[in-house]
């Protein structure tokens, strides 16, 4: 389980990664490795030239503008982990980080990694999508900004072109007092979730829903907003009732199957943990706004 | 053709210069350039931890790291815990609480575990189990482990 | 003799190499001018070879050989690999040859082997070997291959049935038309693995000078596989050497002799260099033995007061491919069945199944897990049927201790009869049952029903044969510097066999266990072997230990008296010094003793007495050593998602005198561990045409720390009459009643919602599909 050969190439400036992306054929970015290095020792993956975003300066960032926190497509998952901006600001996205593989594999693992690999099982991938993530994507050519629905094309499937990289995510900062759910089944801890699902809210004072989204991944090939319920639900009470009528929605997801996973269990699973997570932000965000 | 770099790495607080083939990986860099074969290959593919090191501090899958990658950086493997002679209070205490039978996810255990009790000097068991579930045991149910690492953390302490 | 070292929980002498990064596995050997290997394997279950061409990966720069079936030596292309336990009813037997001839017959099989400069061009050479294969019709399961008209696992065979064999005590047919209540069950377990953490591997070194041939391999036991090399390879017998070092887990498969072997051994001739070849992860879910995959259609025979009055069924055994064990997995299987109760009428037919799937052999527990698992879950079936408690059903039919030795009335795979040489089964399980208040847990379950938690206890009994013989052989040798060292063809894979087997010689010279050294694997140092799996070392090589080491003790004494003007008897040998006794300043070291045992000028041996301080035993058991365990355990299930978590788990155990508890322990709760793995985790998939599924650590789930629970032990010690330590084997006790323990905890958690369990691993989805079921059945 050796990689097969290639050119190695390690730019120093998002302008060199750009101009190689530009001009090789048969080239691969590799962030932290985490995904790509098992692919190429399998050698599922045998990518003529690999370029090295680690080598590449100031893509490793975390910056709050306003109501949108910018990271730099090369943070390390084990960074935001630590971030005492994203434990303020974002606590449900250090919490989905505490899920993401192990602590050997975030010291590595980057945020762009995760969100350019696309497993729809992600962690990261979930909190892109919860978060309504918009993405910079950088060619020679410039940057262009895409939403994540655009982002997002199918199975391990993103919208990058070749002769880009991702360079940058920005994710929607919720108002302080939200409150977050976030519930994953999987296998054993660490494990790429089977199924997970966010669910973000606030309530107005009358303590029925102001804001919410939800957010499910895993049951198909990309993750799920449940859009038209978030509106719907916009002052409905926070309630087992409606969190009922929420997990039948997620249980309406058409859901795929494999050898291990069965698009029914997923399925079920889909309606368990929306159940879960939506209550458990409801309960959070009680506690702020009694607070 | 192949492509080739030369790279200085520093190991265990030595610094050695080679020119390897770039598609080698660090940890076949070290077991089989620098002759540290204390780190082990148990999966290659990044989930069963044996081939765990320490970059520039950090524990990582040194099978999911082009040695390339580790070029300019400060590498940690089993090989340097020693120090002349004597045992770390980590190693020492696997050895009491008998944390390993075969030892060939040993190294890679030793390593994780090194940098957690570093960052977490007063680890619940649960907080030990949920570190240590980045790195497979066959052969000790994990129990002997969990304990070394609890009564180091204690003995850290004074305990 | 006094016992400072036996029975003490002493450090182990082999920890200090492996914790600085020191241990030496097979893959840290560097040989000069040594070259690397990888495999061709083949991509598809069941095929014929058209052709090979190795051109292009011969073009390869840094490539030195491809070699195939037909550049093996003459002997390789005669042979197919021994079949080392032949029996009267393995009456398909088949083997492969070293490298595949003209059919494959799993996805992994040998085709080739590309020997380059490094492993790295080894593999890029392998995807250049263009293999032409027309696929063949494939047998994916062991009950398809048994329907009619059904395609032949291999092409030209009969049938796919390898052996068929009955096990059989009392009248069943009697006993069923008796019983006042039969049950049945349809019992699946589904095929998992060893998965050691390091792969299996092996250098061959064959010297073009010497005309010899060293072989270092990861195994469990250097003389059985000297005994097929001397098979398959025209040699001499002082030609030939294996050695094995370090070794990172073995678990059984290891104890098999491979293709790869002779192949790395046929290479190193061929190119005139060392060769290594170290299997990758990938490689090992493919072409390393497996095992558990077995289906048993059982009855059960009861009369009104639940006591059995027999069992009778088929077991349906997924052989694999080939037969490098014959039928000594399922024969394992049959024998272990009854367990630690009375069964007047047995009767089981096992049928092993060829498939198209690498071969099933020893895994840790070597069938005998999925036989407790069919025991265990037909006692529980006896408890709900009766509204009984599971643990009184088990105590209506426990053999008693006074019943000690009780003959099964079956035949073990060593053709001996099963006969329990000791042990106090319904106080083993009593101890377990007092451990967790097992009066109490009805309590515990309305409390935790009450707020929608559900509990569950299971219990899993078992009886194992141990202590497997017919040998194993120690030297025990101190040498001309004073040392003392043992050497044994035992080959230790993590048990601390360098501790243990120092324990026991140690005690005999009142030394510690620092001033012995054990030497393990190689064939150069004792003329015989048998290796280190069934959990028989401490009884075999143990004794052997024992009876050596005693033996020179004697000797040391012998010739101290005579330099010392004493009787023999007066002589004690403590910290290396043979003195006597009540006059501590006339002593001689062990180092002299040693010395003056070779004849030296003024000093001659007495007549008879042969020279050296050596002796070489071989201890050769009457019959298997029977452990016995009860494992508890207790586990929630929430049933919306299904994930079981295992709350206490609780194992009593008894394997007679206990050398090193600590060491024992350690075997015990890594077993269970294992058995965790069985029970909820470990799943070998394969898809329809045999093609495995499950190849990464990714998708085939070993347990990590946060899936196993803390293990409690309570050890019972009812001394082995069998053999002189009164020891019996640790190595699979905890594994063996676990699986059958964790699974009936699951389905008494979902008693309630009248799901029934009959099969492991059990799934988070299983479960949630098992209570769908329910349901289902209870809505109809």
């Amino acid at each position: 389980m050796k990689p097969s050969p290639f050119t190695y190439h390690a730019p120093a400036t998002p302008a060199e990664l750009a101009d190689l992306l530009g001009t090789l054929e048969d080239a691969r970015v590799i962030a932290g490795g985490q995904s790509l290095m098992p692919m190429m020792n399998f050698r599922f993956v045998q990518p003529a030239h690999l370029i090295d975003l680690n080598t590449v300066q100031g893509l490793d960032y975390v910056e709050r503008r306003g109501d949108v926190l910018e990271i730099g497509a090369a943070t390390r998952q084990r960074f935001l982990q630590r971030s005492g901006e994203i434990a303020q600001s974002m606590p449900i996205l250090q919490e989905a980080l505490s899920h993401v593989g192990h602590r050997q594999t975030r010291a590595r693992g980057t945020i762009g990694g995760s969100l350019c690999h696309f497993d729809p099982s992600a962690e990261l991938v979930n909190m892109a999508a919860l978060h309504d993530a918009t993405l910079t994507l950088t060619s020679a050519a410039g940057d262009r900004e895409v939403s994540f629905a655009e982002f997002g094309v199918g199975y391990l499937t993103t919208s990058v072109q070749p002769e880009e990289f991702l360079s940058a995510v920005r994710l929607a900062v919720w108002p302080r007092h939200h409150g977050h759910g976030f519930e994953e089944f999987a296998f054993r801890h660490g494990d790429f979730a089977i199924c997970a699902v966010s669910c973000l809210m606030t309530l107005d004072p009358g303590g029925t829903i102001e804001r919410l989204a939800i957010a499910v991944s895993g049951v198909t090939e990309t993750p799920v907003r449940l859009t038209q319920w978030e509106a719907d639900l916009r002052g409905a009470r926070p309630d087992a009732e409606t969190a009922a009528a929420l997990a039948s929605a997620a249980a309406g997801i058409e859901a795929m199957s494999d050898a291990y996973v069965s698009a029914a269990y997923r399925t079920h699973l889909a309606r368990v943990l929306t159940r879960r997570a939506f209550l458990k932000a409801a309960e959070r965000a009680k506690e702020k706004a009694s607070a | 053709m192949t492509d080739t770099r030369t790279l200085s790495i520093t190991v265990n607080g030595t610094q050695y210069t080679r020119e390897i083939e770039t598609r080698r990986t660090l940890a076949d860099f070290l077991r089989l350039d620098l002759k540290l074969t204390g780190t082990h290959l148990g999966c290659e593919h990044g989930v069963c931890g044996a081939c765990t090191v320490r970059v520039e501090g950090q524990a990582v899958r040194s099978c999911l790291m082009l040695a390339v990658q580790a070029n300019g950086k400060s590498v940690a493997t089993v090989e340097g815990l020693a120090r002349d002679g004597n045992l770390s209070p980590l190693q020492n205490q696997f050895w009491e609480h008998h944390g390993l039978q075969c030892g060939f996810c040993t190294p890679g255990v030793l390593m994780t575990m090194e940098e957690f009790l570093e960052e977490n000097p007063n680890p619940t068991e649960a907080d030990v189990r949920d570190a240590l579930s980045g790195n497979i045991c066959r052969c000790t149910g994990y129990q002997s482990i969990v304990d070394a690492v609890l009564a180091t953390a204690a003995q850290a302490r004074g305990e | 003799m006094e016992m400072r070292s036996f029975g003490q929980s002493i450090k182990r002498k082999e920890d200090p190499a492996f914790l600085t990064g020191k241990g030496r596995y097979v893959d840290d050997i560097e040989l000069p001018n040594m070259a690397h290997a990888a495999f061709v394997r083949s991509p598809l279950a069941h095929a014929r070879i058209k052709s090979i061409d190795t051109s292009f990966a011969r073009q390869i720069k840094g490539v030195i050989d491809v070699i195939t079936y037909h550049e093996l030596p003459e002997s390789l292309r005669q042979r197919r690999l021994p079949l080392v336990v032949p029996v009267e009813s393995l009456t398909n037997p088949r083997l492969p040859f070293t490298l595949a001839r003209d059919e494959v017959c799993y996805v992994g099989e040998p085709i080739a082997i590309v020997v380059a400069e490094n492993r790295y061009i080894a593999e890029d050479a392998v995807a250049q070997v263009m293999v032409d294969l027309e696929p063949l019709d494939v047998i994916a399961d062991c009950r398809d291959g048994l329907k009619k008209g059904a395609p032949l696992a291999h092409v030209g065979a009969s049938s796919n049935v390898a052996a068929t064999m009955h096990s059989v005590s009392g009248d069943t047919d009697a006993a069923f038309a008796k019983a006042a209540h039969v049950f049945k069950e349809n019992i699946y377990l589904h095929r998992g693995g060893a998965f050691f953490m390091e792969c299996r591997g092996a250098i061959a070194h064959y010297d073009t000078f010497q005309d010899n041939l060293l072989v270092y391999v990861s195994s469990q036991g250097v003389h059985r596989l000297k005994r097929s090399f001397l098979e398959l390879f025209d040699m001499q017998d002082s030609k030939l050497r294996i050695v094995t070092p370090d070794v990172g887990g073995g678990f059984g498969p290891k104890g098999s002799y491979y293709v790869e072997y002779g192949a790395v051994a046929a290479a190193s001739m061929r190119v005139g260099r060392p060769v290594k070849w170290i299997e990758d992860r990938r490689e090992n879910f493919v072409a390393t033995h497996q095992e558990r995959d077995q289906y048993w259609d059982v009855e059960i025979a009861v009369d009104d007061d639940a006591k059995i009055l027999g069992v009778r069924g088929t077991l349906t055994h997924d052989n694999g491919a080939y037969t490098p064990w014959g039928i000594v997995l399922p024969w394992i299987s049959v024998a272990t069945v009854p367990g630690p109760y009375v069964i007047p009428a047995y009767n089981m037919t096992l049928v092993s199944v060829l498939t198209n799937k690498v071969p099933t052999t020893p895994v840790r527990g070597a069938g005998r897990p999925q036989a407790v698992f069919v025991m265990e879950r037909l006692m529980d079936r006896v408890a709900r049927e009766f509204d009984l408690d599971p643990a009184e059903v088990r105590r209506r039919n426990f053999i008693k201790p006074e019943q000690m030795p009780y003959n099964v009335g079956v035949i073990f795979r060593d053709g001996r009869p099963v006969v329990y040489d000791s042990g106090d089964y319904p106080a083993c399980q009593q101890t377990a049952l007092d451990a967790v208040d097992y009066e109490a847990f009805e309590t515990r379950r309305k409390a935790a029903l009450a707020e929608g938690r559900y509990i569950g206890i299971g219990i899993g009994n078992a009886v194992e044969a141990t202590g497997l013989g017919p040998y194993e052989g120690v030297t025990v040798r101190i040498g001309t510097n004073g040392n003392i060292t043992a050497y044994t063809g035992a080959t230790p894979q993590g048990q601390a066999h360098k501790t243990t087997l120092a324990q026991v010689v140690a005690d005999h010279f009142g030394v510690s266990i620092d001033d012995v050294t054990i030497e393990t694997g190689d064939t150069s140092t004792i003329s015989f072997g048998i290796g280190t799996f069934a959990s028989r070392t401490a009884v075999n090589a143990g004794s052997s230990a024992h009876m050596a080491a005693k033996a020179v003790s004697i000797k040391v004494r012998e010739i101290a008296a005579q330099l010392l003007e004493v009787e023999p008897d007066d002589i004690e040998l403590r910290d290396g010094l043979a003195r006597v006794k009540g006059a501590s300043n006339r002593s001689k070291t062990l180092r002299e003793l040693a010395v003056y045992s070779l004849g030296k000028p003024g000093f001659s041996l007495a007549e008879g007495m042969a020279p050296g301080l050596e002796n070489t035993a071989y201890f050769t058991p009457s019959q298997s050593s029977y452990a016995n365990g009860t494992c508890l355990a207790e586990v929630e299930v929430d049933i919306e998602t299904g994930r079981v978590r295992i709350t206490r788990l609780v194992m009593s155990h008894d394997c007679g005198r206990v050398i090193n508890p600590m060491v024992v322990n350690g075997q015990v709760i890594g077993g269970v561990a294992h058995g965790v793995g069985n029970a909820l985790f470990e799943r070998m998939v394969h898809d329809d045409q045999a093609q495995p599924l499950s190849t990464n650590f990714g998708e085939y789930l070993l347990p990590l720390a946060a899936d196993v629970p803390r293990v409690e032990i309570h050890h019972q010690e009812t001394p082995s009459p069998y053999n002189p330590l009164g020891v019996k084997g640790a190595g699979e006790g905890g594994t063996i009643p676990t699986i059958a323990a964790i699974v009936n905890a699951v389905a008494d958690a979902l008693r309630p919602l009248g799901v029934h369990i009959a099969e492991a691993p059990l799934s988070p989805q299983r479960i949630i599909e098992l209570i769908e079921e329910a349901k289902a059945r209870s809505a109809a």
